[in-house]
């Protein structure tokens, strides 16, 4: 059994500046991914950020995840990749599966930053091989090179779905429509645009209604909807695609947090169940902090804030608060509420506050 | 050659260096891939989507969630049933096959 002050589960942007911050004012610190690379969703995020200098504005998620994993590099970080938290136990004692062996680690102090997993929506044949996360065609495109089909039909205008809809045209599969069952585009404006130059219907009022196919997906049929999101009989369209994509939100991945016992609370507008957490990121439990799309479902750049406070706020627990400490958190928590206060980031700050009004948790 | 079928070859942003190409087995016929991608990335490449059938309803399963999540993609690689072959890196020689509800174990080699 190994013994360690902080361990960082998830290697994304949240888990990589926790670790960072930890280590640099003087913890002790591993940090665990599943992934043969730290980096979590950066490493297929080919599009450059929005925001302030200070969150990594005009810089591709490509390269923001070779600055902070090169960060890392120079940092006394004990690091395990391809290893799973499979179980926690008492007295947080961690089962880390390994490509070689099981290895049980006793954290004084842990971080959850697992991320998110994809949502999925009900429709005949939504099993067929060619339906696919959104996520998943990004990491095959973008981090193995590989094209899922040539002609696609993604299901969800967000963010990622207009993103990942530019990116497959950018690697050469026809997009042949972009589905949004409201009646307003859900994401940026600006990645909406660079699709309609491209020549890509968005089709608001509209979803699908079946994959076509016996085997893999060879068409789809679309419908329009009404107020009630009803399907509108006659409206139905039939699309010839082999590839369909999912992009209609995501959820924590939270399994670990029930494990630990920690309070979690169903908040819609934060993706689901999230544990209870105060502004400096401690769960219900006061050796356990989460950070990024565990704790609320936002972006990459509200992670990466909410890493560093998770990460000061683990090292205070453990060695008591510092000037540079108190320092990092009041920056991170100010430049938070200025993300927030954008048009996209009302939903989060009201799951945020609804958060913190539950039985006077500050 | 058919392992560059649905690879991406020009890129506005992104550069895939060449990397080691090695064969392997799908079904019994020789077919190539990276070394070191996923089993899963390199079957995509060569145009193979049914991955697996499931036990009741046999329905075809394939790619799904592409970060070792959702058990869509579990095949038999090497005799050995319930491989996530959206994770396991390929190695050279490797016998990968489609796996019929929960796949027999065979005797390795």
């Amino acid at each position: 059994m190994i013994r360690e002050e902080i361990v960082i589960v998830g290697a994304g942007p949240a888990g990589l500046w926790s670790a960072i911050v930890a280590t640099k004012l003087g913890a002790s610190v591993t940090i665990i991914d599943d992934n043969p690379i730290f980096g979590g969703q950066l490493i297929k995020q080919t599009h450059k950020f929005f925001g302030s200098k200070s969150h990594y504005c005009g810089i591709r998620g490509i390269n923001i995840a070779k600055i902070l994993t090169s960060d890392l590099e120079n940092l006394p970080v004990k690091k395990f990749f391809n290893a799973s938290v499979i179980g926690l136990y008492d007295n947080n004692l961690l089962a880390v599966l390994t490509q070689a062996k099981l290895i049980k680690l006793r954290a004084e102090r842990i971080i959850f930053a697992t991320g998110a997993s994809e949502n999925n929506i009900a429709f005949p044949n939504n099993d067929l091989p060619g339906v696919y996360g959104a996520g998943a065609v990004q990491t095959l495109m973008n981090v193995y090179g590989v094209r899922p089909g040539h002609r696609a039909l993604m299901v969800g205008s967000g963010n990622i779905g207009l993103i990942v809809s530019y990116q497959m045209m950018q690697a050469n599969i026809q997009v042949v429509a972009v589905l949004e069952i409201m009646p307003k585009i859900g994401g940026y404006h600006v990645h909406a645009a660079k699709l309609a130059r491209l020549g890509v219907p968005i089709l608001t009022c509209y979803t699908i209604k079946r994959a076509l196919g016996i085997d893999m997906v060879e068409g789809a049929v679309i419908v329009k909807v009404n107020k009630r999101f009803k399907p509108i009989p006659g409206t139905e369209q039939r699309l010839k695609v082999d590839t369909i994509c999912l992009a209609v939100g995501l959820s924590p991945l939270n399994e670990l947090l029930w494990q630990a016992g920690c309070e979690m609370v169903y908040v819609p507008e934060l993706g689901g169940q999230v544990a209870q957490h105060n502004e400096d990121m401690m769960t219900s439990r006061a050796d356990i902090f989460v950070g990024g799309d565990l704790s609320g479902i936002e972006e990459a750049s509200t992670a990466m804030l909410e890493g560093k406070i998770a990460g000061a706020s683990a090292y205070e627990s453990l060695k008591g608060v510092s000037a540079e400490s108190k320092k990092i958190k009041e920056q991170a928590k100010v430049e938070l509420g200025m993300i927030r206060q954008g048009p996209f980031g009302e939903k989060p700050r009201w799951g945020k506050e609804r958060l913190a009004a539950r039985r006077g948790w500050t | 050659m058919k392992a560059l079928a649905n690879r991406i070859q020009q890129h506005p942003i992104l550069d895939f260096p060449e990397k080691k190409l090695v064969k392997f087995f799908f079904e019994r016929k020789e077919i190539f891939g990276y070394e070191g991608e996923p089993i899963a990335a390199a079957l995509v490449a060569n145009g193979i989507k049914v991955f697996r059938y499931t036990e009741k309803l046999k329905r075809a399963r394939g790619f799904f969630c592409a970060v070792g999540k959702c058990s869509s993609c579990l095949m038999m690689v090497d005799g050995k049933p319930n491989v996530m072959v959206c994770t396991e890196p390929l190695k050279s020689g490797m016998r990968v096959n489609r796996q019929f509800g929960r796949g027999k174990i065979r005797a390795l080699k």
